[in-house]
């Protein structure tokens, strides 16, 4: 399932620095610190990753025992009851919680890795190459995936972890190759990549030493997203069980509930604490990658009004005492770039 | 012209593409259908083994994999899928998913374009009000959203409406026993039965109109045409729809076209969790029963359709904004 277009498409709106003045992620950690959806989003994917590390530690007990009374409801012995074969519910949710994540991340990092190389190589290269290859990259775009990967899946006869990771990693890419695609494009008559060039240096290091790096928020906004399809397609596939069942994560939890009918039976907990733990893990990564969006895109910034300034209509020849007005809005001291937009923004609904 | 021939080409090669991937990933996957139905039934003489072979895979022909390529062409032009061999055994194909069809179209078509119109239009007031609570409760808000399974949402619906409150139906698409005839009541019966899948595709998939379109009108509120529009002291409303309106959802159409499959492939869950008898439902089923002629017709039928919309939203971008068309030819 590939997530929506241009959502998550964030322009890139400041100049290239060079490289020796970048310290990687310095503004990212500054915009996650100050920013209320990136710090939810962070600390969201944190919680999990620490569920998926430390799985023996935190579970009360083994999730695949099938010991204890079925169908139990919530108690204290078992927060979250236990399923019809006996099972500890919450137990499974944390060890679960390893799968999706392991998932996610490693389907996520080969889609993003296929992206940048077909991505950057059908812009660098330009030409026949770029034309086949932007025909590939289409082609695989406007076919809908999710069927691709269910007839796939069928043909495979119950797919283990690492084929759905192999399988999703290789038909996820197509999105983000086309967006670096087009923003190496437009980076191709830099002055800087010119720079490079008469300098001699070569095409290697000027794909990887000086154009890479101006696109680091698009690629990690690609990993993000991709991130976000991986674990939703794996729990697609195994809610309908082509994944294998006999693993523990949200998606055959889900699986083992529904061919239970656990809405119906009273065991409502285990249908809907998984589907709810794959919306969070999902929301997380899409939290970031909003956050990225308005890093990007000063634009985008959430605009803040002061409490009590009357709605003047906009005066075209007081634009000075506009700005003044709007320059204390900001809290968290990012730039007042964005505050021609939000001046705008204010007067819109004055005008 | 050439734009739309273009569009047409590419079009024709996605659509190669597909069926040309359709006959070639079971001849390249591990094992057979024959080997799938001989490993659930332990019991087969040779003869039967034999005969389910024939059956089941000479129906394009013995040959080299080129010749039953074309022989696999033949019959997808004249809609000769096969038989079903398990789902339904003896039943053709084609019969089997001209009943799926209009459930699918009527449920994912309606909310699909319910979903587009509504999200486009809450997505433009929210860029237009920004700083109001408006703009800063709802794109948050659907940005999670957005995230969600479709299939959990689905089971959280019906959870809430079905097995507590008792108000909705919690699956299929009429009542057992119900007759199917254009009488009021039947009417009503099958739209009860939608009411509870539509809301689960229109609430998933609204959240990525409403974000993209307020992207994009807050990138068009700051161009000046809105501007001098203002100055000229034309209503708010007439700017806000006709000047900035319509430039901003020009991308909004050709995303339309791309998350189509998206929708489609979310639909299919929402169409297994509520046991919706569309065609969706019925490709879950046919994998699920190792049923390939009816897998893969089915495949095949979403992949062309999804296609097509894609390939008519291009055009009617092309339509609406000439600057598409100027692209192409620079």
């Amino acid at each position: 399932m590939n997530v929506g277009p241009a959502v998550l498409a964030p322009v890139l709106a400041e100049p290239p620095v060079a490289p020796s003045r970048r310290i990687p992620g310095r503004k990212f950690l500054h915009a996650l610190r100050h920013s209320k959806k990136a710090t939810a989003g962070a600390l969201l994917l944190l919680f999990f990753i620490v569920l998926a590390v430390f799985p023996g530690q935190i579970a009360p007990y083994n999730p695949s025992a099938m010991t204890f009374a079925p169908g139990l409801s919530p108690s204290a012995v078992h927060w979250l009851g236990t399923t019809s074969q006996g099972q500890d519910i919450l137990s499974q949710l944390i060890w679960g919680a390893r799968q999706t994540l392991i998932i996610a991340f490693a389907a996520g990092g080969i889609a993003t890795c296929l992206s940048v190389l077909i991505g950057v190589s059908a812009a660098y290269l330009g030409g026949i190459a770029d034309g086949i290859l932007s025909l590939l990259i289409d082609v695989l775009l406007v076919i809908p995936i999710f069927p691709l990967i269910i007839v796939i899946a069928a043909y495979l006869h119950n797919a283990g972890t690492m084929d759905m990771i192999i399988v999703l990693g290789a038909l996820g890419w197509s999105y983000g190759a086309r967006q670096l695609r087009s923003q190496v494009l437009s980076l191709r008559n830099r002055d800087f990549l010119e720079a490079a060039r008469v300098r001699g240096e070569r095409s290697g290091y000027v794909i990887v030493g000086e154009i890479l790096p101006t696109m680091t928020s698009l690629i990690v906004a690609t990993f993000l997203s991709t991130a976000v399809y991986a674990v939703l397609a794996a729990a697609g596939l195994q809610f309908i069980g082509l994944g294998n069942p006999n693993a523990i994560s949200w998606g055959t939890m889900l699986y083992w509930a529904q061919n239970n009918e656990a809405l119906m039976t009273g065991s409502a907990l285990w249908a809907i604490m998984p589907g709810l733990c794959v919306a969070l893990l999902g929301a997380a990564f899409a939290l970031l990658n909003y956050a990225f969006d308005e890093i990007s895109n000063p634009a985008l910034r959430p605009v803040k009004r002061l409490a009590r300034t009357p709605f003047v209509p906009m005066d075209l020849d007081a634009e000075s005492s506009n700005g003044a007005a709007s320059n204390g809005s900001r809290r968290d001291g990012s730039p007042i770039g964005g505050a021609l937009v939000g001046d705008r923004g204010t007067g819109a609904d004055g005008g | 012209m050439r734009f739309a021939l273009r569009r047409l080409g590419f079009f024709v090669v996605t659509v190669w593409a597909a069926v040309s991937f359709n006959f070639l990933v079971p001849r390249l996957m591990p094992g057979s259908p024959v080997e799938a139905l001989i490993a659930s039934h332990p019991h087969l003489g040779p003869q039967a083994i034999k005969a389910l072979t024939v059956l089941l895979g000479s129906n394009l022909g013995h040959g080299s994999l080129v010749n039953q390529y074309f022989v696999y062409w033949e019959h997808v032009v004249t809609f000769n899928f096969g038989i079903s061999i398990t789902t339904s055994f003896g039943t053709p194909v084609r019969t089997m998913v001209f009943h799926a069809l209009p459930w699918t179209l009527g449920l994912v078509g309606i909310t699909t374009v319910v979903a587009f119109v509504a999200g486009t239009f809450i997505g433009l007031l929210s860029a237009w009000r920004r700083g109001t609570w408006l703009d800063s409760a709802l794109p948050p808000v659907f940005v999670i959203t957005y995230a969600f399974p479709f299939f959990w949402v689905g089971l959280l619906a019906i959870y809430l409406f079905a097995a507590r409150l008792g108000v909705l139906p919690n699956g299929g698409s009429y009542s057992l026993g119900a007759t199917p005839s254009f009488t009021l009541g039947y009417v009503g019966d099958v739209l009860q039965h939608a009411i509870l899948p539509g809301l689960t595709i229109l609430i998933t998939s609204i959240g990525g109109w409403i974000l993209t379109m307020r992207n994009n009108t807050i990138t068009v509120l700051a161009e000046d045409y809105v501007r001098m529009a203002r100055a000229k002291g034309l209503k708010p409303w007439r700017v806000m729809w006709h000047y900035a309106g319509k430039n901003a959802i020009l991308p909004n159409l050709t995303g339309f076209a791309m998350s189509f499959g998206f929708v489609v492939s979310g639909a299919i869950l929402v169409e297994y969790v509520f046991n919706y008898p569309g065609v969706g439902y019925m490709l879950l089923n046919a994998v699920d029963e190792h049923d390939y002629p009816l897998m893969q017709a089915l495949f095949l039928l979403i992949t062309v359709a999804v296609l097509a919309c894609v390939l008519i939203a291009d055009i009617a971008t092309a339509i609406i904004d000439p600057r598409t068309t100027a692209a192409e030819h620079a």
